[in-house]
C-alpha cells in the first residue's frame, strides 16, 4: 500500500527526467555543430541511405516502446502480494507464439524488400558524361586523390563539382582503410590489392568532413579528410589552377633558400612538387596552398601550424612516416616561405 | 613377420598403485587441493573467480579509455597505449570474462541440473581451466614485455603483419588466443559429452533445464567456431614467423581472407557469449515468477535456430568491404531474420512474467533488466541488417553501443543475475539482497549512461578506435556523459565486491532450496556436497524438482503437495559433508592436467621469441615436451585411485579411462542400470502422461 501511494511522485520525477534528457538531446542535434552527422545527409547518395533507415528506426522504436512498456508494466503489475500466491501455471500458448514469430517475420520481409532495392541501386556504377572519376588511395595516415581525366594529384582534401556524381575507385597501399564522408555517402573500405567502387555527390558547394573509419594503426584517429564541393565555375577554376606547374622561386629570398632546403633536407625524396621533385612516399605538395588543411586534415593551413608540424611531425601525428628532421627555426621559416609559393 | 590383422591379445594391465612421476595428491583442503582438483564445482569456482579478476582488469582498461575520450583532443593516454587498451579491453571481456564466466556456470551448474556427479572428463576439465588461466596470464604478461596486443580484438590483416606491426604485441595476441582456444575447445568437447551422456535416468532432452539446453547449443557453437580462429591464427603465425604470405597483399595474399575467417568465427562467438546468459535468465524468471517458462519447447527451438542461423550472418561485419550486391543481399536477409527467433525469446520471457507472482529479488531485477537492455541491442542489430545504411553505422560508436547492449546489457546482466541466483547454492550463503539492489540500480543507470549516448555519437559520425577527436565535432557532451557513466559502473562494481566480501565475513546461510527452485540443483544441500547427489535422481518431468513440491488444480493454479516439507530459505549453519556415502567413487585429484597445460605458455613464449632468434624455438620444444610428459602421465594414471586393489576391481574402475565413475549406464535395449544394479524399465522413464497433455 505504501509503495502504491509513492508511485505518482516517482512517475512525475521520471517524466521530468525524460523531458530534460530529450531537451538535451535536441539541443545537441544542431546542424552546424555536427559536421559528420549521418542523420543530416547533404547529397543524394547519403540521402537514399537516410530515407531507407528512417522508417526502420520508427519500426524499431515501436518495438522498443512495446517491449519496454510490457516489461515495466508486468514487473509492476504482477509483483507478488504474498508468499502464497498461486498463479495460474501457463505453460505456453501455441497461437500466441506462432503470432509473435510470424508478425515480426512479415515486418522484416517488408524491411528487406526496400533494403534489397537500395542495395541494387547503390551498387550500380555511376555512368554518364558528367561523372567525375577519382582514384582514392589510402596511406598510413593520409589520403591520396588522383584525377585520371584531369591529370591532377592531391591529398586529404577531395575537390568535387556539385551536382555531379563522383565515381571513386578505392584502394590502399598498406593496410585496410575506409573512406567515409558521412554527409555525402556511407563508407567503403580501401583494401590493398583490391579496387572498390563508391559514388558520392554533393547538393551544395561547401566543405564536408570525413575520416578514415577502419582501424589502420597508430594514427588512425588522425587520418581525416575533407570533401570540398565547388560550383561549376569554381570547379573549372580549381582544375585549371591545379593542372598548372608552379614556378620554382629563384634569387636569394627566403622562398628560394627554402626551395634549396627542400632538396637538401630530404623533403624532395618523399614529396612530389611538379616541375621540381618526384618523391612518392608522402602527399603531393604541388598546390599545397590550395588546401585548407594538411597532415591528414588534422591541421588548418596556417604558417603557425606548418611551423608546429615541421618542428616534430611524429610528435603531432603519432607514427607519422615523416621524421623529425631537427630543423632550425630559421630553416623552418625558409621552408614555409617556399611552401607558400606552391599555390 | 607379425600378423598385423590379428595382433596378439594383450591382457589389460592391473591398476597401478605406483606413483607416476608425482605422488597422487590426497589433501582434501588447502592450496594443493585446489591445484589438483578435478571436481567440477571447484573448477567452476576457479573459473568464476579468475574471470571476475580479469573483469576488473578489463574494466580498468575501459575506464582509461573513457578518461581519454572524456574531452576532445585528450592527452592523457598516448595513441600507442590507447590502441593496446582497446585491443586488450575487447580481448579480455570476450575471451577472459564473458566466455569463462559462462564456463564457470557450465562447470558448476550443468552437472547439477542434469543429475550427474561430475562432468564426462573431469581431468580434461581441470586442464581446460589451467589452460584458460595460463592463456590469460600469458596475454597479460605482454604489458610487461614490451607492449600489449594493439591490432584490435579483430586483428585485421595486413595491419597485424610484421611489416606494419614489427613488435611482439601481435605475437602475444596470436599465441594467447591459441592457448585460450585450446581451453575452450576441450571444454566444449567435455560439456557436449556431459550433457548428451550423463543425464540422470528419465531426463530426456526435452526435460533438460533451459540453461543446460542453451549451454549445449553454446558448446556446439564453440566446438565448431574455435577451429576456424585456430586456423586463422596459425596462418597469421606462419606469415609472421615463417615468411608465408596468406594475408600479405603485397605478395599476392588476401587481406579479406582474414576478415572472412575471423568473422566466420567471430559471429558465432557472439552467440556463444549471449546464449548461456539467455539460459540463465530463462531459469531466473520462472523461479521468481512462480510459473513455468512460457513455451519451453519454443524457447529451446529458438535457441537452436539462433545457433544454426548464427553461422550464416558473418558478412554483416563486412558490409563496407565492397563485396558484390548478391553477397550483401544474402547476408542482409539472414541477419534480418535471425531477429525472429531472438524476438520469440523476448516475447516468451514477457509471457512468463505475465500473470506470475513476481518476487523482485536482485537476480530477478537483473533478469528483467536483461530483457529490456537486450531488446535495445537486438533492435539496433536489425538496423545493421539494413546493409546500405550499415555503411554509415559500421565502425562507429553506434556499433559500440549496439554490442555493449548485447554483451553488457545482455550477457553481463544475465551473468550478474545468475551470480546472485546461484551464489547460495555454491557457497551456502546469500549475497545481500538490499546491497544487491544498490548494485543493480547503479549498474543499470551507469550502463545506460555509458552506452546509451554512444548510439547518438555513432550516428553523429564518431568512428570507433580513435584515441582522440577534434573540437567542434559536436561530440563533447555525450562523450562526457559516457565517461561519467563508466564511473557509475565502477562504483557499482565496488558495491558488488563489498557484497561478496560481506557474504564471507557476515554470512547469512541459505538452505538447500532458498528460492523455491525448479531444477535439480535445488534438491541437494547448499553448498553442494562433494558427491553432488547422494542418490542419483530419477526424472519424471520437466522442472522435476518443482513438480515434487507442487501440482496444479483443475483451473491450472499452483497447489502445494501435502506432506512435502518446504525447507526454510535461511538456515543457522552450513551442513557438513565429511564422508562420501558408501558406494560413491569420485575421480581422484591429479597433478597432470596442471602439468600438461603449463607446457602451453612455455611453448607460446618460445614461439614469440623464436621470431627474434631461431634458437628460442628450443623453448617452444621444451614447452611441448612438458605438455607431452603431462599428457603421458595423465594417460597412464587411473582416473580413480583405488583405495585398495580389490575394491577398485569390484567397482570396475582403475582401467585408465578418463571418465566419471560409472554412475549409470544404458543397456542396449534402452533400460538404464543404476550403479546399485537396479533396473528401471524404459516406460517409467517416459514421464508422466499428464505432463505431455498440458
Amino acid at each position: 500500500m505504501t509503495s502504491r501511494s509513492s508511485r505518482p511522485t516517482r512517475g512525475r520525477r521520471l517524466t521530468a527526467a525524460a523531458a530534460g534528457l530529450l531537451a538535451l538531446l535536441l539541443s545537441a542535434c544542431g546542424r552546424e555543430e555536427l559536421p559528420q552527422n549521418t542523420l543530416d545527409p547533404e547529397g543524394p547518395v547519403a540521402r537514399q541511405l537516410d530515407n531507407l533507415i528512417n522508417p526502420v528506426f520508427v519500426v524499431a522504436g515501436v518495438f522498443f516502446v512495446l517491449v519496454l512498456a510490457l516489461t515495466l508494466g508486468f514487473a509492476l503489475k504482477y509483483r507478488a502480494k504474498s508468499d502464497d500466491d498461486a498463479p495460474v501455471q501457463v505453460h505456453g500458448n501455441a497461437k500466441l507464439e506462432l503470432g509473435w514469430t510470424i508478425v515480426p517475420a512479415l515486418i522484416l520481409v517488408g524491411v528487406s524488400f526496400f533494403t534489397l532495392i537500395v542495395i541494387a541501386d547503390i551498387n550500380r556504377e555511376a555512368k554518364g558524361d558528367d561523372v567525375v572519376t577519382v582514384d582514392v588511395i589510402g596511406h598510413q595516415w593520409w589520403w591520396e586523390y588522383r584525377y585520371p581525366d584531369q591529370g591532377i594529384v592531391t591529398a586529404n582534401e577531395l575537390h568535387i563539382p556539385v551536382g555531379r556524381p563522383v565515381a571513386i575507385n578505392l584502394t590502399s597501399v598498406d593496410v585496410v582503410h575506409s573512406f567515409w564522408p558521412p554527409k555525402l555517402a556511407g563508407k567503403i573500405d580501401a583494401i590493398p590489392n583490391r579496387i572498390n567502387h563508391m559514388t558520392i555527390e554533393a547538393d551544395e558547394p561547401g566543405v564536408y568532413h570525413g575520416q578514415c573509419a577502419e582501424f589502420c594503426g597508430l594514427a588512425h584517429a588522425d587520418m581525416r579528410l575533407r570533401v570540398v564541393a565547388h560550383s561549376a565555375a569554381d570547379w573549372d577554376r580549381w582544375v585549371a589552377t591545379n593542372k598548372a606547374v608552379p614556378e620554382v622561386p629563384e634569387g636569394s629570398g627566403d622562398a628560394a633558400t627554402g626551395a634549396t632546403l627542400f632538396r637538401q633536407k630530404g623533403c624532395a625524396s618523399c614529396h612530389t612538387v611538379e616541375g621540381y621533385s618526384k618523391g612518392e612516399l608522402g602527399p603531393n605538395l604541388t598546390h599545397l596552398m590550395q588546401r585548407e588543411t594538411f597532415a591528414g586534415a588534422i591541421f588548418d593551413m596556417t604558417p603557425e601550424n606548418l611551423r608546429t608540424w615541421l618542428r616534430d611531425p611524429p610528435g603531432e601525428k603519432p607514427g607519422s612516416l615523416m621524421p623529425n628532421l631537427n630543423l632550425t627555426e630559421d630553416e623552418i621559416t625558409k621552408l614555409i616561405a617556399y611552401l607558400e609559393t606552391l599555390k | 613377420m607379425t600378423d598385423t590383422l590379428n595382433p596378439p591379445v594383450v591382457a589389460p594391465a592391473p591398476p597401478t598403485t605406483e606413483p607416476l612421476l608425482l605422488k597422487r595428491p590426497k589433501n582434501p583442503t588447502g592450496v594443493l587441493s585446489w591445484l589438483t582438483t578435478i571436481d567440477h564445482k571447484r573448477i567452476g569456482i576457479l573459473y568464476g573467480a579468475t574471470s571476475l579478476i580479469f573483469f576488473l582488469l578489463g574494466g580498468l582498461e575501459a575506464l582509461l579509455i573513457r578518461v581519454q575520450l572524456a574531452q576532445p583532443n585528450g592527452t592523457i593516454i598516448p595513441a600507442g597505449l590507447y590502441n593496446e587498451l582497446f585491443t586488450m579491453h575487447g580481448t579480455t571481456m570476450i575471451f577472459l570474462v564473458v566466455m569463462p564466466l559462462s564456463a564457470a556456470f557450465f562447470n558448476y551448474m550443468v552437472p547439477l541440473q542434469i543429475g550427474a556427479r561430475d562432468v564426462a572428463f573431469p581431468r580434461l576439465n581441470a586442464f581446460s581451466y589451467w589452460t584458460f588461466l595460463f592463456g590469460g596470464l600469458f596475454i597479460y604478461s605482454s604489458f610487461l614485455l614490451g607492449g600489449a596486443p594493439n591490432g584490435g580484438w579483430f586483428g585485421y590483416a595486413p595491419n597485424t603483419s610484421v611489416t606494419f606491426n614489427p613488435g611482439h604485441n601481435i605475437d602475444f595476441w596470436i599465441f594467447g588466443l591459441q592457448i585460450l582456444g585450446i581451453a575452450s575447445t576441450v571444454g566444449a568437447v567435455n560439456f557436449v559429452t556431459t550433457i548428451l551422456n550423463l543425464r540422470a535416468p528419465g531426463m530426456t532432452l526435452f526435460r533438460m533445464p533451459i540453461f543446460t539446453w542453451m549451454s549445449l547449443v553454446a558448446n556446439f557453437l564453440l566446438l565448431f567456431a574455435m577451429p576456424i580462429i585456430t586456423i586463422a591464427l596459425f596462418l597469421l603465425m606462419f606469415d609472421r614467423n615463417f615468411g608465408s604470405h596468406f594475408f600479405d597483399p603485397s605478395a599476392g595474399g588476401n587481406a579479406l581472407l582474414w576478415q572472412h575467417l575471423f568473422w566466420l568465427f567471430g559471429h558465432p562467438e557472439v552467440y556463444i557469449l549471449i546464449l548461456p546468459a539467455m539460459g540463465m535468465v530463462s531459469e531466473i524468471i520462472p523461479t521468481f515468477a512462480r510459473k513455468p517458462l512460457f513455451g519451453y519447447r519454443v524457447m529451446v527451438i529458438s535457441g537452436i535456430a539462433i545457433g544454426f542461423m548464427g553461422w550464416g550472418v558473418w558478412v554483416h561485419h563486412m558490409f563496407a568491404t565492397g563485396l558484390g550486391p548478391v553477397a550483401i543481399s544474402a547476408f542482409s536477409l539472414s541477419t534480418m531474420f535471425i531477429a525472429v527467433p531472438t524476438g520469440v525469446k523476448i516475447f516468451n520471457w514477457l509471457g512468463t512474467l505475465h500473470g506470475g507472482s513476481l518476487r523482485l529479488t536482485t537476480p530477478m531485477l537483473f533478469a528483467i533488466g536483461f530483457i529490456a537492455m537486450f531488446t535495445i541491442g537486438g533492435l539496433s542489430g536489425v538496423t545493421h541488417a539494413v546493409s546500405p545504411h550499415d555503411r554509415q553505422q559500421t565502425d562507429t560508436y553506434y556499433v559500440v553501443a549496439h554490442f555493449h547492449y548485447v554483451l553488457f546489457g545482455g550477457s553481463l546482466f544475465g551473468i550478474m543475475g545468475a551470480l546472485y541466483y546461484w551464489w547460495p547454492k555454491v557457497f551456502g550463503r546469500f549475497l545481500n539482497d538490499k546491497v544487491g539492489k544498490w548494485h543493480f540500480w547503479t549498474w543499470f543507470i551507469g550502463f545506460n549512461m555509458t552506452f546509451g549516448p554512444m548510439h547518438l555519437l555513432g550516428l553523429q559520425g564518431m568512428p570507433r578506435r580513435v584515441y582522440r577527436y577534434d573540437e567542434g565535432m559536436g561530440w563533447d557532451l555525450w562523450n562526457m556523459v559516457s565517461t561519467i557513466g563508466s564511473f557509475v559502473i565502477a562504483v557499482s562494481v565496488l558495491i558488488f565486491i563489498s557484497n561478496v566480501v560481506n557474504s564471507a565475513r557476515r554470512p547469512v546461510f541459505a538452505s538447500a532450496d532458498p528460492w523455491d527452485g525448479r531444477s535439480l540443483e535445488w534438491s541437494i544441500p547448499s553448498p553442494t556436497p562433494h558427491y553432488n547427489f547422494a542418490e542419483v535422481p530419477i526424472v519424471h518431468s520437466e522442472d522435476d524438482f518443482w513438480h515434487r513440491k507442487y501440482t496444479e488444480d483443475a483451473s491450472g493454479r499452483l497447489v502445494r503437495i501435502e506432506g512435502v516439507e518446504q525447507p526454510p530459505a535461511v538456515v543457522d549453519k552450513l551442513p557438513e559433508h565429511h564422508e562420501d556415502p558408501p558406494g560413491i567413487h569420485l575421480p581422484s585429484p591429479s597433478y597432470f592436467p596442471l602439468v600438461a597445460s603449463f607446457g602451453l605458455p612455455v611453448m607460446a613464449y618460445g614461439m614469440v621469441y623464436g621470431r627474434d632468434a631461431g634458437q628460442n624455438y628450443v623453448i617452444a620444444a621444451l614447452g611441448g615436451l612438458i605438455t607431452l610428459v603431462g599428457l603421458f602421465a595423465w594417460a597412464m594414471e587411473p582416473s580413480v585411485e583405488p583405495e585398495d586393489p580389490e575394491d577398485a576391481a569390484a567397482n570396475g574402475h582403475g582401467d585408465g579411462h578418463d571418465g566419471p565413475p560409472a554412475l549409470v549406464a544404458a543397456t542396449s535395449d534402452g533400460e538404464v542400470v543404476e550403479d546399485d544394479g537396479e533396473r528401471i524399465p524404459r516406460e517409467l522413464l517416459k514421464g508422466s502422461t499428464e505432463e505431455e497433455g498440458s
